[in-house]
């Protein structure tokens, strides 16, 4: 028996992991996994709200978010992988001009 | 009192994979963390009475997503990168400090504000069943799945479609350097 707060609690931990690796880190691959870190926390509370109301609703959303998430990362890595030709760097800084 | 241990280990692994992810200077070793935080989670699903959800966290998330994730880093070759300098100085001083705002106005609410919330019991052996949330997903929510398949569908697409840009541009300036 364990409060859902624990479980909500946790999930903010992880969360909060993962949005001050996106802020912290200057590789742009590990600012996406810190992205995928968020999804996956706020997949944790979806998870944990679904068991203590006993709807399958919230896992339904959770199957939704991890599809979204498949898609952003083919499109993100396909993205990253095209910057890294023109830049030769996956430094976030090496992106900061809007010349074309 | 089984399912508190349970939640206090997984928890204590995940929170330690995801500070690995955040301190990793590698980024392979950044991505081997992130599976771990992945494998972690779908125990806590697991005892959640997630199973369904439990396993494609493991085929999609620490197999499909975090393969390519791999696949990328090591395809650049960019596993490390100089973290130190950066044209912001005051950059990541700020970012912890909003970081620890960010978990005290959230642990503010989880413990102050939102009291009412309930206990995690062990789940009914019925609960969840993959039948169960077939049955939810083909009624209630037909329309999302099939529109996530559209998205899968453009998304696919646009990944295709930016690399073959890539590829032409490059073509066409080795045909003007060689002419």
């Amino acid at each position: 028996m364990v409060p859902t707060s624990f479980y909500v609690f946790l999930a903010a931990l992880l969360f909060t992991i993962g949005a001050v690796t996106v802020l912290v880190r200057r590789n742009t691959l590990i600012i996406y996994m810190g992205i995928e870190l968020m999804l996956n926390a706020a997949n944790l509370a979806f998870v944990a709200f679904a068991r203590q109301f006993g709807d399958v609703a919230g896992q339904l959303f959770v199957f939704f978010v991890i599809t979204v998430a498949a898609a952003e990362v083919a499109v993100g890595l396909a993205l990253i992988v095209t910057i890294f030709h023109t830049k030769h760097s996956v430094d976030i800084d090496a992106i900061s001009d809007l010349k074309g | 009192m089984s399912l508190m241990l349970l939640f206090m280990l997984m928890g204590a692994v995940a929170l330690a994979a995801a500070m690995g992810l955040l301190l990793a200077r590698n980024a392979v070793y950044a991505a081997l963390f992130l599976v771990l935080n992945m494998l972690a989670l779908a125990v806590l699903f697991l005892s959640l009475g997630a199973p369904f959800l439990a396993m494609v966290q493991i085929t999609v998330y620490a197999g499909a997503v975090m393969v390519l994730f791999l696949f990328v880093v090591m395809l650049l070759g960019a596993e490390v990168l100089p973290e130190e300098g950066g044209p912001i100085p005051w950059q990541k001083p700020l970012a912890f400090v909003l970081g620890g705002v960010l978990i005290g106005s959230l642990s503010w609410l989880i413990f102050v504000e939102a009291t009412g919330m309930g206990r995690i019991l062990p789940p009914p052996a019925d609960y969840a069943s993959p039948q169960e949330l077939a049955m939810h997903l083909f009624q209630r929510y037909l329309l999302p799945f099939e529109v996530t398949s559209v998205l899968l569908l453009v998304a696919m697409l646009g990944a295709l479609v930016m690399v073959q840009v890539e590829r032409r541009r490059r073509a066409r300036q080795q045909e003007s350097q060689g002419s």
